[in-house]
């Protein structure tokens, strides 16, 4: 690889290894892995990432800690330090800004609860059904995924015409097969559940679907072939086989899945409005409302801080109970 | 693409439907039917909203739905277009704007940090990456309120800059372009240093030509994103000839109460350019998304 083989291919002007001494006067080196490069050169070609990672995602992760210990109104020129008090204030029962939290968390964690496991079951269903050659696999597939690349703007306007109680296609096709119940989707428990929770299924479902066919090529064919001979049905070797092999992309999915669950906004936002009262408004419409809108940043601030922690403790939690599980 | 696959393999893919070859006939029928109706839930309210742009708002609201427009009409598209507090071609240019732009942004600037982090040897490089990766978990709520203080100091309030750049900080580019520049073979840029290039030489000659597609897919997913994007514009952006498509047709419902086919024809306006783009590039898309969620 020295001399002439590459030297050959044009003219470097003094051929041989010799020459092989860049402009920054550093050899490649001779495995072939990663060429050293002069002091500043890498630092060049990072500083504009760099600059902006900084700015926008370095300073803030600490900038709300900061802001959370202060009286920190957008709008006044003065924001007092107070400690820990946005956080007290949080903790402390009935006053007036714990019972709005809290009741967004709890609506935040319900909405987790009921979301989530329809939408690691059922992917992992399509996904095995659409894990096998057949004439038209990529026309579903793409079917399936293609309300995922829609805002959730569009997905929340959308569903909360299709629900309208008086206009809308479902409660119209309920009527249809014999349920004249007229539900107010949008403004009644246990409805407005259904009504957050059916639209999501719908918009992201196609994602954990892809992510599972992904995981499913990468099961060993022989695997099932092994199984089929040792006499495993079909069910079988669901269990046995495609199960385990899953493993590692079913955390993935579950993980990934409560934390998009637990950041939900523009569903409630757009559909229920929050309502009942504010029975389904979630945590984040909770920081946007209190922090963005209303400026006591420094109560968003520490209620944002409170819900990153429980998110970081949340995604630590599944992470090691799936890999302890696996262990036994 | 797909509806090629799909007339062009009948015989190939004949028994594999049911596994075992069995009473295939009833099989591939269920089989059939389960995947028609699936397709039907999911592709028909897309069409319904389609379809209802073209009503009147009366008939949109009308007690027994239709699925065709009895007397289709663009009615709708003109009382959007005519209402001064929902200027949509407005919206639809800033949302193009800010994808177009940030989709850019994260390509040039994630594509030359991810190259020194894959290629080069450095002071620190491990611990930066570990630190980028980090900040992949790092729940994007939690910068809400301190990235807004940062951007109104900035005096971008209100403006495009706002729902360009802030986004573009985010680690996902970086690290998806590093898989893929690790992944390259080393000899061309040994051959090209050898030549007497320098590093920006052999960057922007070899490296960047040859990870086309991994650019490509980047740009698209960062676009889709941008496009698609809620929250924050929903809040950064207020004036209504400054918002964004999707905070836009948050407004919507105030505006039209239930007035439907006006109401659906903002979701068709923002819906219509992703879902052309994903037609074309659907295999991008998804390869795109099962690729980075998996390393994710």
């Amino acid at each position: 690889m020295t001399s002439t083989d590459v030297g050959g291919r044009a003219a470097p002007p003094a051929a041989g290894p010799g020459a092989g001494v860049g402009p920054q006067g550093l050899a490649p080196t001779p495995t072939g892995r990663g060429v050293r490069s002069s002091g500043l050169t890498p630092y060049l070609f990072l500083a504009p990432y760099l600059i902006l990672f900084g700015v926008f995602v370095l300073a803030p992760s600490i900038f709300v800690i900061w802001i959370s210990l202060h009286d920190w109104d957008f709008l006044l020129p003065g924001k007092p330090f107070v400690g820990l008090d946005n956080y007290l204030n949080l903790f402390k029962q009935g006053t007036v800004t714990s019972g709005p939290f809290w009741s967004s968390m709890l609506a935040t964690g319900k909405f987790v609860l009921y979301s989530v496991p329809l939408l690691v079951v059922i992917p992992m269903a399509l996904a095995v059904l659409l894990n096998q050659k057949f004439p038209g696999r990529n026309f579903f597939r793409a079917a399936y995924f293609a309300p995922y690349v829609l805002g959730v703007a569009v997905v929340g306007i959308l569903w909360r015409f299709l629900l309208d109680p008086n206009v809308g296609l479902v409660n119209y096709y309920l009527d249809k097969i014999g349920i004249h119940a007229n539900i107010a989707w949008v403004n009644e428990t246990p409805w407005v559940w259904a009504a957050l929770v059916g639209p999501t299924v719908w918009w992201t479902l196609g994602f954990n679907t892809v992510i599972y066919l992904a995981g499913l090529q990468d099961i060993p064919r022989e695997l099932y072939e092994a199984a089929r001979v040792d006499g495993a049905g079909r069910w079988d070797q669901f269990r046995n086989v495609t199960l385990p092999g899953l493993r590692p992309v079913l955390i993935f999915v579950i993980t990934t899945t409560i934390l998009a669950s637990a950041n939900v906004f523009g569903q409630p936002y757009i559909i229920t409005q929050g309502r009942p009262g504010i029975e389904t408004r979630s945590a984040i419409m909770y920081i946007g409302q209190e922090g963005l809108r209303d400026f006591r940043m420094g109560n968003a601030a520490a209620a944002s801080f409170i819900l990153t922690l429980v998110l970081i403790m949340v995604s630590l939690v599944t992470f090691v109970a799936f890999r302890e599980r696996k262990e036994r | 693409m797909a509806q090629t696959a799909a007339t062009r393999a009948p015989a190939r893919g004949r028994t594999a439907v049911a596994g075992t070859r069995g009473p295939s006939a009833v099989r591939r029928t269920t089989f059939y039917g389960v995947l028609i109706l699936l397709t039907l839930v999911f592709v028909s309210p897309l069409l319904f909203m389609l379809t209802t742009s073209f009503k009147t708002d009366v008939e949109s609201v009308s007690a027994t739905p239709t699925w065709i427009p009895k007397q289709p009409t663009v009615e709708g598209y003109r009382t959007m277009l005519e209402t001064a507090q929902t200027p949509v071609l407005r919206w639809f240019l800033n949302s193009l704007l800010a994808a177009t732009g940030q989709a850019i942004l994260i390509v040039l600037v994630a594509s030359m940090a991810a190259y020194a982090l894959a290629r080069m040897e450095f002071r620190g490089r491990r611990v930066l990456t570990g630190m980028i990766l980090a900040t992949l978990f790092i729940p994007p709520v939690s910068l809400l309120v301190p990235n807004y203080v940062i951007v109104s100091q900035l005096g971008w309030l209100d403006s495009l800059p706002a729902v360009i750049v802030p986004g573009a900080a985010g680690a996902f580019g970086v690290f998806f372009l590093r898989q893929f520049f690790i992944s390259l073979p080393h000899e061309l840029e040994e051959a090209a240093l050898l030549d007497g290039a320098n590093r920006f030489q052999i960057f922007y000659k070899v490296i960047l030509p040859l990870s086309k597609p991994a650019l490509a897919t980047l740009a698209l997913l960062s676009f889709l994103v941008n496009w698609n994007d809620f929250l924050w514009p929903l809040y950064v952006l207020f004036s209504p000839g400054r918002l964004t498509l999707q905070p836009g047709l948050s407004t919507l419902q105030s505006a039209f109460s239930t007035n439907y086919a006006t109401i659906m024809v903002g979701g068709v306006i923002a819906s219509v350019p992703v879902l052309i783009m994903y037609i074309i590039a659907q295999r991008f898309v998804i390869e795109g998304v099962s690729r980075s969620g998996l390393k994710g």
